[in-house]
């Protein structure tokens, strides 16, 4: 493990009722980087999101995030601790604003007087108008969030995340369902936002992935089956016949 | 004021305040208009002053309820509960002020004490002769109740309509227990023939007035506070409870904490009102706590809009104005025109009269 090495996933497996949902899976994510895993359905990309966020205990393994040992932590302790999650369904708050949505991400005391008591200062506000440009929402902040298009709730969600200030984002199949351009468009995001924090993108959508234009993992029946740049991967005959052949 | 107008540009919120004052400033014209002499067309009956006294008290349930409906989405179907105990302290404290002046002539003992041959007071019964200590138990047992409820229920994560039934059924089981003589508060005549409050005679036009700008005051105020929250971040994360808790709950919030917060300051509103309520009306009874009272509540805000909080004051007022006219008019019909216009508001309005405004302004 080198010291730039931000999450280490190291031998984990995870059995449920006799089925191997992860086996020997060792990962490991550095700091700042924009990783991709792909891989079938039922190949464990799911159940490695829940392994690292503290929703499922593996039965064996390691998996640690910097020194921290995850397999001890519950949910909210590793969200607070700078994982954060964004799952495939986008929920942002209809009835409150683009700007609204972000500033009630943004990391404050979360008390009911706190909240009360809260007055926007000029920090807080930069550090929304920044997310804004980031997630290129700026034109759209004062907005009701019901109001957007599917892409741009995806984007506020991330924004959401992002207002966190999360070392390690998982996000998993960002760009189901969006049109061409916004899948474009959220390939440049996510590559923004990596650099500053580590990004791990679970897709099925291998165009997408090329326009990540990172480190591909191949998960197959619970673990690594490949691990490269998207042509290495693609030419990989292991990979060739897992989503081909059978 | 809702969220959503929070973030209307201010110029769309000026004529809103301007209004809510012109209503104010009418409503304090009221016990004024009554000191003129009969003969002028401008008097105002003592009935009027009463009644609109009554719906001044309901007008501040209705902002206790919306601000756990209509804001938060904590469905209370027993605010009507927190009401009658504000209502039952003030009426204690009413009760130990008639002194020897009761039927029996007791001097310490309410006549419906002596007549069940209590030897003496109850010990929940002391210090109600002190006004201070009797009205701040009518915001405090309220609040402690919705506490302990609150805080069994949503630690639980009871939501909805479990939540719904819940309290439904903690009002009628607060109502069958002051039904029994042996509580000491009078069982089903509950309390009546209150003489005086804080040395006013009641039933003068004096009292009345005092009554009613002191009801006039605390809906202002309650109306101020409910207006402070909505529009704070703490409004906002209200909102966000209302549509997705779980995705509150992921952000980090205690959303047990904020909604407990939420209902036990609504249930200190309640109680506040019904505390403001009972010497106007001049009697309480078990009957307050009846389930079908939290109700008919919760049709004011639903009528008025929920989720703005004009909207609970005018749907107060107006399903009032409508009930005490239909009541007198063709009492049978009264409950048929509740359940009608609930359903009509659900069906048609469900911003309800305020929606109908907002549709109108753009």
């Amino acid at each position: 493990m080198t010291s730039s090495t931000i999450l280490y996933l190291d031998d984990v497996s995870v059995v449920f009722d006799g089925f191997r949902a992860l086996n020997n899976l060792s990962l490991f994510v550095d700091q700042g980087e924009l990783r991709a895993i792909i891989g079938p359905n039922g190949a464990g990309k799911t159940t490695m999101m829940d392994v690292i966020t503290g929703k499922t205990r593996p039965s064996a393994g390691t998996v640690k995030f910097r020194d921290a040992d995850l397999t001890q932590l519950d949910e909210a302790a590793i969200a607070t601790m700078g994982i954060g999650r964004k799952f495939q369904k986008p929920t942002v708050f209809d009835a409150l604003t683009v700007f609204e949505n972000l500033e009630l991400a943004l990391k404050a005391p979360r008390g009911p007087w706190a909240c009360l008591r809260w007055v926007l200062g000029g920090e807080a506000r930069g550090r929304i108008e920044t997310t804004l440009e980031e997630i290129g929402l700026t034109a759209r902040a004062h907005d009701r969030a019901a109001i957007l298009s599917h892409g741009q709730r995806q984007w506020l969600e991330i924004g959401m995340l992002l207002m966190q200030d999360p070392e390690l984002l998982l996000v998993d199949e960002p760009v189901a369902g969006m049109t061409d351009q916004e899948t474009e468009h959220t390939a440049a995001l996510l590559r923004r936002i990596a650099g500053t924090r580590s990004v791990v993108v679970v897709e099925h959508d291998l165009e997408f992935v090329r326009a990540l234009d990172c480190k591909v993992t191949v998960l197959c029946e619970g673990s690594v089956l490949s691990e490269g740049d998207i042509d290495h991967v693609q030419n990989d005959p292991k990979v060739v016949e897992v989503y081909l052949g059978r | 004021m809702s969220a959503t107008t929070a973030t209307l540009p201010a110029m769309g919120r000026l004529p809103l305040r301007l209004v809510l004052w012109g209503a104010v400033l009418v409503l304090a014209l009221i016990p004024l208009l009554n000191q003129l002499p009969e003969s002028s067309a401008l008097h105002v009956g003592d009935f009027i002053v009463t009644v609109t006294g009554k719906w001044i008290t309901y007008a501040i349930l209705a902002l206790a309820i919306d601000l756990a409906w209509g804001y938060t989405g904590i469905l209370s179907l027993g605010h009507g509960a927190f009401f009658a105990l504000g209502g039952y302290a003030m009426g204690m404290h009413l009760m130990r002020l008639i002194g020897p002046r009761g039927a029996y002539g007791h001097p310490v003992l309410p006549d419906f004490m002596v007549f069940l041959g209590y030897p003496s007071l109850p010990w929940y019964w002391l210090g109600f002769d002190m006004f201070p200590y009797a009205f701040f138990m009518a915001l405090f047992i309220p609040g402690l109740l919705a506490l302990i409820v609150g805080y069994l229920a949503f630690r639980s994560r009871i939501t909805g309509v479990y939540l719904s039934i819940l309290t439904q059924a903690l009002t009628y089981a607060l109502m069958l227990a002051f039904f029994r003589n042996d509580m000491g508060f009078g069982g089903n005549n509950g309390f009546t023939d209150f003489k005086e409050l804080l040395g006013m005679a009641l039933n003068t036009p004096l009292a009345r007035a005092v009554l009613f700008y002191a009801s006039l005051v605390a809906l202002v105020g309650s109306y101020w506070v409910c207006q402070r929250i909505s529009v704070s971040k703490l409004g906002r994360v209200l909102v966000a409870i209302r549509d997705a808790e779980s995705r509150v709950r992921f952000l980090g919030y205690s959303t047990t904490q904020v909604k407990l917060f939420v209902f036990v300051l609504s249930a200190v509103l309640a109680g506040l009102a019904g505390a403001l309520y009972v010497p106007q009306v001049g009697i309480i009874n078990p009957g307050e706590f009846s389930p079908g009272n939290s109700i008919e509540a919760v049709i004011w805000v639903a009528v008025g809009g929920r989720g703005t909080l004009i909207g609970a004051v005018v749907g107060a007022f107006s399903v009032n104005a409508l009930k005490t006219w239909l009541t007198t008019a063709a009492p049978d019909l009264w409950l048929f025109a509740l359940g009608g216009l609930f359903v009509a508001v659900t069906l048609f309005l469900p911003k309800g009269l305020v929606g109908l405004f907002r549709k109108a302004e753009k």
